[in-house]
């Protein structure tokens, strides 16, 4: 080890902690939660683009997800249940320069604010979406929700779970979205990667991240610890970049497809379509006085 | 962050002859608004059809969004990036906003909401006159709070307090409501809008400290916190949970009560200050007439119409609805004989008055329950009716 690696591990401060609002830790996350991870992973990220803090601003729903934003020293702002993306594309638009971030659960996201998701895909939206997907719903003990696969088990489907799932990155692409990805949360190098490429994306991107609850998900299917539900994810997880997303549904069994499935850039983003308007306008002024 | 040399509000100077649904979008012009986030919906669907014209030509955006919760959530983002903005809806959208409502509540975030008036409940009557949101206004969201609500009964007062309404969202750090109603959205009347210079435009309080140690909730003697907004490098913070001055979550009974004593003092302390109220014939009147919106233009015709029958009727009407004018309503019980209210709803203003006289005198609903306004004809006959 070198002085210099000692002399960091000695060191009061990690070296992220600036990242962090002081007087916030310890989080309420579980052991065993990949939550701690990807927050890491997004800091980690911000860092490699190299832009301004003061330009990120970061924002989230409700859930155990939800508390991401509030936990990270950039603007950041807790919202309310499913409606972080509307918010983050207000804010965006006040300034073209902001990167905006939203990380949400998958009941936040994809049940609740479903419709601003689709919608904010739709409208090539310039906002990176990160939905941690653990396929219920933690913060409220573990209820079924629309990511949770046939079979899965969860307090409000104690029998096993009726539903189909969405296959998410096969919706969002549906709806247009210019970047899809997804990635399990073990897997924290092309986690940030993925996270890099997003940020730095013009338009709607969006990674879904695979993430392990093992205190409301977890001990109800066979997989009571965090590291067996990454186990799990390892043993299933296959890198298909650019496959169908037709092709990455996810079961109780089989394959999790994993990789970028998605990367469009020649598609204007909603920022320059206002942007155009704006042009338009102010050369035709004087309309509708 | 946020070019505010940019954020020039656009004034229209000169004189017109439009509706009260064009006016407000105007008067929110005039006042610096430069984002509208918005879904159309029956009476109200004018204010975002101008507001789409006018906006791109001022370098602010206008979006129509996949609901009425986007909408509302779209602005409260806006404000927290610097601009001013707004939506427009009626009582269907209202309901659906009143969640994020509270959320601007909760996290101080001026804006402003139009409520053009339908008859109710539900679909009700989407092309017909009503005033039944006024409690919906007051109290649709959940928990305890305090509001403003401001209702005009003129096409120029709708871009008169479409100005006041931005004005005290950016001082007291609250969403406004302007209760417009079917018949003041879709009337036209003439509507004058002043040179730039002469309309007084308020901006949100900022923070003057260092951005290290800034406590954002830590509020000034007037128990409003300076408001600093994303992208000015001081790592801003909301919640919906409740909160202490730095932002953070206090989930506990102490930090509840600190903080909603605060949110609600803020409005109530300065209730005189906020209060805006017309009086017509009140001096020497036996009977008043409290009234307000469109219901507020056949009153004043029946204190007209009532004098000339020799009998002496005054009338208050309500410019601000909230916070409610509980002392002057009590003043003026002390000296009339009854107060009647005009209103078109089952008895919402009604239910408040009678609470502000404290039975000090005779209070008398006359109400018309959505979908036509009062004549002034009928208004008098039953005054006398009542009083004989």
């Amino acid at each position: 080890m070198t002085e210099e690696e000692i002399g960091l591990i000695e060191a009061e401060e990690h070296p992220l902690d600036c990242y962090l609002r002081k007087g916030r830790i310890p989080h309420i996350w579980c052991p065993g939660c990949s939550l701690g991870s990807v927050a890491t992973m997004i800091i980690e990220a911000i860092r490699e683009t190299g832009i301004d803090p003061k330009n990120i601003s970061v924002i989230s729903g409700i859930g155990c997800t939800g508390r991401t934003a509030g936990y990270l020293n950039f603007d950041s702002f807790h919202t309310t249940h499913g409606r972080a993306i509307p918010f983050a594309i207000g804010l965006g638009l006040t300034d073209p320069n902001r990167k905006i971030i939203v990380i949400s659960g998958d009941g936040d996201l994809a049940s609740i604010g479903g419709n601003h998701l689709i919608h904010a895909a739709r409208r090539n939206a310039d906002i990176t979406v990160i939905c941690v997907n653990n396929f219920q719903y933690g913060m409220t003990g573990g209820q079924v929700g629309p990511t949770s696969y046939k079979g899965q088990v969860q307090t409000t489907a104690p029998y096993s779970n009726i539903e189909e799932p969405f296959n998410l990155p096969e919706l969002i692409k549906a709806c247009g979205a210019t970047y899809v990805a997804r990635w399990t949360a073990l897997d924290v190098r092309r986690v940030k990667e993925s996270f890099v490429e997003a940020i730095n994306h013009k338009g709607f991107s969006f990674v879904e991240i695979l993430g392990a609850c093992p205190t409301t998900y977890g001990r109800r299917n066979q997989l009571r610890e965090g590291i067996a539900i990454l186990e799990n994810f390892k043993e299933r997880a296959v890198i298909e970049h650019g496959i169908d997303t037709e092709k990455v549904a996810i079961g109780k069994e089989g394959p999790i497809i994993v990789g970028r499935f998605v990367d469009i850039h020649d598609k204007p983003s909603l920022t320059d379509n206002l942007l155009s308007i704006q042009r338009m306008a102010t050369a035709s002024k004087g309309k509708g006085s | 962050m946020s070019d505010n040399k940019e954020n020039t509000p656009m004034v229209n100077t000169g004189e017109y002859f439009t509706s009260g649904n064009l006016a407000v979008a105007e008067g929110s012009l005039a006042a610096g608004c430069k984002f509208f986030g918005g879904y159309p919906i029956t009476p109200s669907s004018e204010v975002a059809e101008h507001m789409s014209i006018k906006l791109p030509q001022t370098k602010g955006h206008f979006v129509q969004f996949e609901d009425e919760i986007a909408s509302i959530a779209s602005i409260l983002g806006a404000s927290w990036g610097g601009w001013k903005s707004m939506t427009a809806t009626s009582g269907p959208g209202y309901s659906l906003m009143l969640e994020n409502i509270g959320l601007g509540i909760m996290t101080e975030t001026p804006c402003v909401i139009v409520n053009v008036q339908r008859g109710g409940p539900s679909t009700g009557l989407p092309t017909l006159v009503g005033q039944q949101d006024i409690q919906q206004a007051r109290w649709g969201s959940h928990g305890d709070y305090e509001i403003i609500a401001l209702s005009p009964n003129s096409v120029q007062e709708c871009f008169d307090l479409a100005i006041t309404a931005f004005n005290l969202a950016e001082e007291y750090r609250v969403p406004v409501t302007i209760l417009m109603d079917e018949t003041i959205g879709h009337m036209s009347e003439k509507l004058i809008i002043p040179e730039k210079e002469k309309i007084k435009i308020v901006n949100r309080k900022k923070p003057t400290n260092e951005a290290d140690g800034h406590l954002p909730y830590k509020a000034d003697e007037d128990l409003i916190p300076p408001m600093a907004v994303a992208g000015e490098g001081y790592n801003v913070i909301t919640t919906g949970l409740t909160h202490d001055e730095r932002g953070y979550p206090a989930l506990d009974a102490d930090a509840q009560k600190i903080l909603l004593t605060r949110l609600l003092d803020k409005i109530r302390k300065n209730k005189d200050k906020i209060i805006k109220l017309e009086e017509y014939m009140l001096d020497d009147s036996e009977f008043v007439i409290v009234s307000f919106g469109i219901s507020s233009r056949a009153a004043k015709g029946a204190v007209n119409l009532a004098r000339k029958k020799g009998l002496k009727v005054g009338y208050l009407r309500l410019i601000t609805v909230w916070p409610f004018p509980d002392e002057q309503i009590n003043q003026i019980a002390e000296k009339v004989k009854a107060i009647f209210i005009t209103e078109i709803n089952s008895g919402q203003v009604t239910r408040e008055v009678k609470r502000a006289v404290e039975g000090k005198t005779e209070v008398h609903g006359l109400l018309k329950l959505g979908g036509a306004i009062h004549t002034p004809a009928e208004i008098v006959e039953e005054i006398e009716r009542r009083t004989k």
